[in-house]
């Protein structure tokens, strides 16, 4: 409602949400980014001033308080202190170009991410720009091992990053980034030492805006194969040749990028002995792909399974091709929360195809995706 | 009709008071600006985010990102009641006998005039604070419910549980109920004075949006509340409140929500503030309405009434501010 009555339509301050094990670089890649010139100001929201070197009024310490919403939904939770600081904040917008939330290294990202949706005052002032999660290359495999929120903030993630990696050898650092790629196929992962990354790759991302996301990673869904990791000056968005090819016996386009790219040599984690961290893994994802569906029975179906499965659901995403819709429309979604929008007009010549990932808990995958092929406008009769 | 001596500020008013007749204007930045023989400014604030009309005394309460807690004079004399640094206070409360509460994190502190601080520990954090018009009691609204608490004896508290955020909360000014704004697009109310076993709850809901606003009335036979394109006005001179009861819509404009109300001093005419910066006066006996301010650059974000209910002084998102004066 507020859209359509607020008199003066500002542009929504982009936030982005840091997260990460304690001792992932976290407090590191936040004094970075509060200091380095790159002309931007920020406003951060952390638990606890701790480490953070640098004086700046625009700090806010905040306690955590989930608050669970009163319709009777469990996974409706939203951070309470943040809706009163962001509101605060947003009374002089002038003063920061984007806000940051640094959460606690047990925290569950999802909170956080639905309050930029859930909260009607929230929402109609920032959006979210992206969730990056920063990973202890050291540690991964301990932090799975003994608790969830590692793994939930890897899988709720847009951005991972992968951090020390000057303290693994190549060997261990290939399993982790594995091990990162089986839990989040959509995320973007970059390997690091020290939090030396671009800025420009962590900041700005527009992951959550359905306009932004598919035009800064035109490989969006791309990217479910173990191998796609870049080093911090990986440019998803430059130009590159498309060239289909048959990779480790996986059938997808695969894209070159202009730099040393590693190959590691194995399979989907077939080879890994008894000790892989794999095996700790509880989060999994499912990649589906079909034809052009049928929006009377793709948006029921949608509906139906967030309601059903929504706490299970960690994050969603894809493109769909409606029969006779002359646009691509992008859909998206973090629990029960599902957001759609017509992004752009089919090229000529592109392929008219629906893709949708799933991640998440004790999804029935088989399930989604005979349901999923079920609304396509053309079901095929083999 | 009702002439508008505009006032323009820089950037986001928060709140319009008048202590006397001066009405005063308090800046998201921090200053306060009297219009006391022309426009005075003084500082009180780095960052300002909430100031009240204290209740119990001629002076405005303060809370800033600056930690601190501020007490206001219509000379604009600003003195410091408490600073925690690094934290923001966004509630305070003013109380009998020159008291003041606010909260941090999960706690309310309330100052006495001796100077002695109490702290009252709650489980969650404090969303809001109101004290009871009687004896120095405070209200602490919080995450399922609010706390009820006698400051300065060891008599035990009161728990007022509803699950659900309670972000607001008001005593009726006869203190027989109490009243939170919740996260979600709802009021919920206690009745204070029933005997056990009656149904205590009043649940206060259909907003199509959260209320942020709510006023009582003289006497508090209504309180009206935003969140809604309309004024919605509970009726609360019945002994069990509005249980049962319909609320009124006032000042009903098409998808052009409420944002703040205020009822006058002496009359039973309410002053709605619109996202659009309009202003409407309402009689409550017949719902009829005046127009008191065309739309403006941004929301109402303030408005209280001159003690003799002559003027109305207003604050806007957007700094277009100015008083309101109904007489002419």
């Amino acid at each position: 409602m507020t859209e359509n009555t607020a008199p003066v339509a500002a542009k929504p301050i982009p936030v982005t949400v840091l997260t990460g094990y304690l001792g992932a670089g976290k407090t590191t890649l936040l004094n970075r980014i509060l200091s380095e010139s790159h002309g931007k100001k920020y406003a951060v929201i952390v638990n606890e001033f701790g480490e953070i070197g640098i004086d700046n009024d625009l700090i806010v310490e905040s306690d955590e308080e989930i608050y669970e919403m009163n319709n009777g939904c469990v996974c409706c939770t939203v951070r309470g202190d943040l809706i009163r600081v962001v509101e605060g904040l947003m009374r002089r917008p002038g003063r920061f170009d984007g806000i940051i939330v640094e959460t606690t290294g047990l925290a569950d990202p999802v909170p956080v991410a639905q309050t930029f949706f859930m909260d009607d005052d929230v929402r109609a002032k920032t959006e979210l720009d992206a969730v990056i999660a920063l990973v202890d290359a050291k540690h991964l495999p301990l932090r799975l091992k003994d608790s969830r929120e590692a793994e939930d903030q890897i899988a709720f993630a847009d951005v991972v990053l992968i951090n020390k990696t000057d303290l693994v050898t190549p060997e261990e650092l290939a399993i982790v980034e594995d091990v990162v790629r089986a839990i989040n196929p959509t995320a973007r992962i970059y390997n690091t030492s020290r939090s030396g990354i671009d800025l420009a790759r962590v900041l700005d991302q527009g992951a959550f805006n359905l306009e932004r996301a598919l035009e800064n990673d035109p490989h969006f869904l791309d990217h479910d194969h173990e191998d796609h990791v870049c080093g911090p000056d990986c440019g998803h968005d430059h130009s590159h040749d498309h060239h289909g090819h048959d990779h480790h016996a996986h059938d997808h386009d695969h894209h070159d990028h202009g730099h040393d790219h590693k190959h590691h040599d194995h399979g989907h984690h077939a080879h890994h002995d008894a000790m892989s961290p794999i095996h700790d893994i509880t989060v999994k994802s499912v990649s589906l792909r079909g034809g052009e569906m049928n929006p009377d029975r793709f948006f029921p179906w949608i509906q139906k399974i967030t309601q059903a499965e929504g706490p299970n659901i960690l994050r969603l995403k894809g493109i769909i091709a409606f029969k006779g819709d002359e646009e691509r429309y992008v859909i998206q979604g973090v629990h029960m929360i599902v957001e759609g929008d017509h992004q752009r007009p089919w090229k000529d010549g592109e392929k008219r195809e629906s893709r949708l990932v799933f991640i998440g808990r004790e999804l029935d995958f088989d399930k989604i995706q005979k349901s999923f092929m079920a609304c396509q406008a053309e079901v095929a009769v083999a | 009709m009702p002439t508008v001596a505009p006032l323009d500020i820089d950037g986001h008013v928060v709140a319009a008071h008048f202590l006397g007749d001066i009405p005063i204007f308090a800046t998201a930045a921090g200053t306060i600006h009297r219009l006391d023989g022309g426009e005075k400014v003084t500082d009180a604030h780095h960052g300002l985010l909430t100031c009240i009309r204290d209740p119990f005394s001629a002076t405005l309460l303060s809370g800033g990102e600056d930690g601190r807690v501020q007490r206001i004079s219509h000379d604009g004399t600003v003195s410091t009641i408490s600073e925690t640094p690094r934290k923001w206070i966004s509630v305070v409360a003013g109380g009998p006998q020159g008291a003041v509460a606010w909260a941090q994190g999960k706690s309310s502190f309330v100052k006495l005039s001796d100077g002695t601080v109490k702290e009252v520990k709650e489980e969650r954090s404090v969303e809001a604070i109101a004290f009871a018009p009687k004896g120095l009691r405070i209200a602490a609204a919080r995450y399922n419910g609010v706390s009820l608490h006698w400051v300065g004896t060891n008599s035990p508290m009161q728990d007022l549980d509803w699950k659900g955020a309670h972000t607001g909360v008001t005593f009726s000014p006869d203190g027989r109920f109490l009243v939170t704004m919740m996260q979600e697009n709802a009021l919920h109310g206690w009745k204070l004075d029933s005997k056990s076993g009656e149904s205590r709850h009043m649940r206060m809901t259909g907003y199509p949006a959260k209320v942020k606003s709510l006023s009582w009335s003289v006497k508090g036979k209504w309180l009206a509340s935003s969140g809604a394109p309309a004024a919605i006005v509970w009726p609360f001179s019945a002994k069990d409140g509005p249980m049962g009861k319909a609320p009124m819509e006032l000042g009903t404009r098409a998808n052009i929500m409420v944002t703040q109300v205020a009822f006058h001093p002496l009359e039973e005419v309410l002053a709605i503030g619109f996202i659009d910066g309009m202003i409407l006066g309402v009689r409550i006996a017949d719902g009829k309405e005046a127009l008191l301010r065309r739309p403006g650059k941004g929301a109402i974000t303030g408005m209280s009434w001159s003690a003799s209910g002559k003027l109305l002084a207003f604050s806007s998102e957007a700094g277009d501010c100015g008083v309101i004066d109904i007489s002419g």
